[in-house]
């Protein structure tokens, strides 16, 4: 029998934000099995919540991620709002979208760079960097903070998107706009990155509905599920948009179907800036009294996937019970499916095209010998051996 | 000029430490990186092993997990070491402080020479921050 390695990928990583420690075991340079340890994130989210109040409680999970720190909220104000049966105005309704829109926006941005990155294309990682921060600057206008929005209340939302605003929010989309057809067009046409992607950590339909992976990870083998549609909530239902899927189910198709999300996005939130031009400025909040005993569930399409909020209320300030389930925890067993039996050079990118977040879920990759359990390769070590390889494919095109 | 000085007086390499954190600190700490703040144009570079790393940037909030690998790592960070405390979960905790898992804040493990507290700071505050801590040593 051959000789295994295991390769320990992380817990800490430059460039992997977060910790997280997955072992690829290796024949050779073909990996055989993976394992993933998590709980270098645990924070005890859920037991806190239970001593905050539905107020405060919105703050507390807006910082379970700060990239989908509107999905969340997001959830748990569904949930609430189911418990207490509350219907919100329209124009809350058109300001959670657009929050929630260009969250989309800049996290689909963020996963295109950090996937160049571990590609060895470390300038469509500046690009989709730096053209992501005019995004920052629309929230930062809007609500005050670049990240961790704190926009989302029960009943409504905290800040208003006053009129004067929203030319300035059209020119800056309109240039995000450009700026996206040229990354899509960058990557698109590379006959590297093409090279380097397609066939990669093939995801089939059968795989996803297996194991019940969610968002783009669905949507790029062909499940055209998105929460957004599915069990339509906030402004969706009001504006037109389409799912986007793609049927190959590899990594390109995952960059493929993140890409074209963005001009979706933008085109809701167009469509929910003219919506609030009808609506009445400043009718954001409806008046709550209490949260009735009961029980709710909410969700809400995060830019990785389904959010999962549900929520016990005993009829108190604050819930008795709440549990979360984020997109990542499901689409990282889909792993399995798409390392097994690939190189480790791409191994990494299959591990990366799920934009997994551990703040979610609980992030670190290192190699291990099988058989010794000597490590041989931490993560910088498999970036490199990646980018190696797209160097020599470059050289070969 | 003394010692301390002396070794920061070059281009500094930056090792991270995300802990149990939201990611948002994390995400301004590469945006400095990236080619609005672009600091790779003062030297200062991320870099792989904390061996090679002048200062240590440690953001989130520590949880029992993490706890002992921070130490380890600070450990083996070649001394003079400039610790840094990013964001309200590496300076007090934050809002985790009163979790069950919580083991931190990072100036109870280890030593911290300077703290930058925002949640998330802007990229702005975490370039200043370093600043004053490399004009103060």
């Amino acid at each position: 029998m051959s000789k295994k390695t295991i390769i320990p990928i992380g817990p800490y990583h430059p460039l992997q934000e977060e910790p997280e420690l997955f072992k690829l075991y290796c024949d050779g340079e073909i990996v055989k099995d993976i394992k993933w340890e998590t709980g270098y994130n645990h924070r005890s989210i859920e037991k806190l919540s239970e001593s905050k109040t539905y107020d405060q409680v919105f703050f507390l999970v807006e910082r379970i991620c700060g990239i989908c720190s509107t999905s969340h909220p997001f959830a748990f104000a569904n949930a609430v709002e189911e418990i207490g049966s509350i219907e919100i105005t329209d124009r809350a309704k058109y300001i959670r979208s657009v929050i929630g829109e260009l969250e989309r926006i800049h996290s689909h941005l963020l996963w295109v760079g950090l996937a160049g990155h571990f590609l060895g294309y470390n300038t469509v990682f500046m690009w989709a960097w730096k053209y992501r921060e005019p995004v920052l600057d629309l929230f930062e206008m809007i609500t005050g903070n670049r990240n961790s929005y704190a926009m989302f209340r029960v009943g409504g939302v905290r800040r208003d998107i006053e009129g004067s605003k929203i030319p300035t929010i059209r020119t800056i989309l309109d240039d995000v706009k450009k700026k996206a057809d040229l990354l899509t067009g960058a990557v698109m046409d590379d006959p590297v990155i093409h090279a380097r992607t397609k066939g990669v950590g093939v995801l089939t339909r059968n795989d996803v509905i297996d194991y019940g992976a969610v968002g783009p990870t669905a949507r790029a083998s062909g499940v055209a599920i998105d929460v957004r549609k599915d069990d339509p909530y906030a402004a969706y239902p009001l504006v037109n948009w389409k799912v986007i899927t793609a049927e190959a189910g590899d990594v390109f198709a995952k960059a493929e179907v993140r890409l074209l999300e963005m001009y979706e996005s933008i085109s809701i939130i167009e469509q929910c800036l003219t919506g609030l031009g009808k609506t009445k400025e400043g009718d954001i909040n409806v008046k709550i009294k209490e949260i009735p005993a009961g029980m709710g569930t909410g969700r809400a399409e995060a830019p990785r996937g389904e959010v999962f909020h549900f929520v016990v209320s005993d009829g108190s300030n604050s819930p008795a019970r709440h549990k979360i389930r984020a997109p990542s925890y499901v689409n990282i067993a889909t792993f399995k499916k798409s390392c097994i039996g690939q190189t480790i050079a791409d191994a990494t990118i299959s591990l990366a095209a799920v934009d997994p977040c551990y703040c979610c879920t609980e992030r670190l990759a290192v190699a291990y010998d099988i058989r010794s359990h000597k490590k041989i390769m931490n993560a910088a070590g498999m970036i490199e051996h990646s980018v190696m390889k797209t160097s020599e494919l470059r050289k070969n095109i | 000029m003394g010692f301390k000085s002396f070794c920061f007086k070059k281009s500094l390499w930056v090792f991270h430490f995300g802990g149990a954190s939201c990611n948002n600190c994390d995400i301004e700490i590469l945006d400095c990186l990236t080619p609005r703040h672009d600091l790779e144009r003062f030297g200062i570079v991320l870099v792989g092993s904390i061996r090679h790393a002048d200062v240590l940037l440690v953001n989130g909030s520590i949880n029992t997990r993490d706890k002992d690998r921070l130490l380890e790592i600070y450990n083996q960070a070649p001394k003079p070491v400039l610790v840094v405390a990013i964001g309200a979960c590496g300076c007090t905790g934050g809002i985790f402080a009163e979790g069950i898992t919580f083991a931190g804040p990072v100036d109870k493990i280890i030593p911290v020479n300077a703290y930058i507290p925002g949640c998330p700071p802007k990229p702005e505050a975490i370039i200043a921050g370093i600043v004053k801590l490399v004009n103060n040593s």
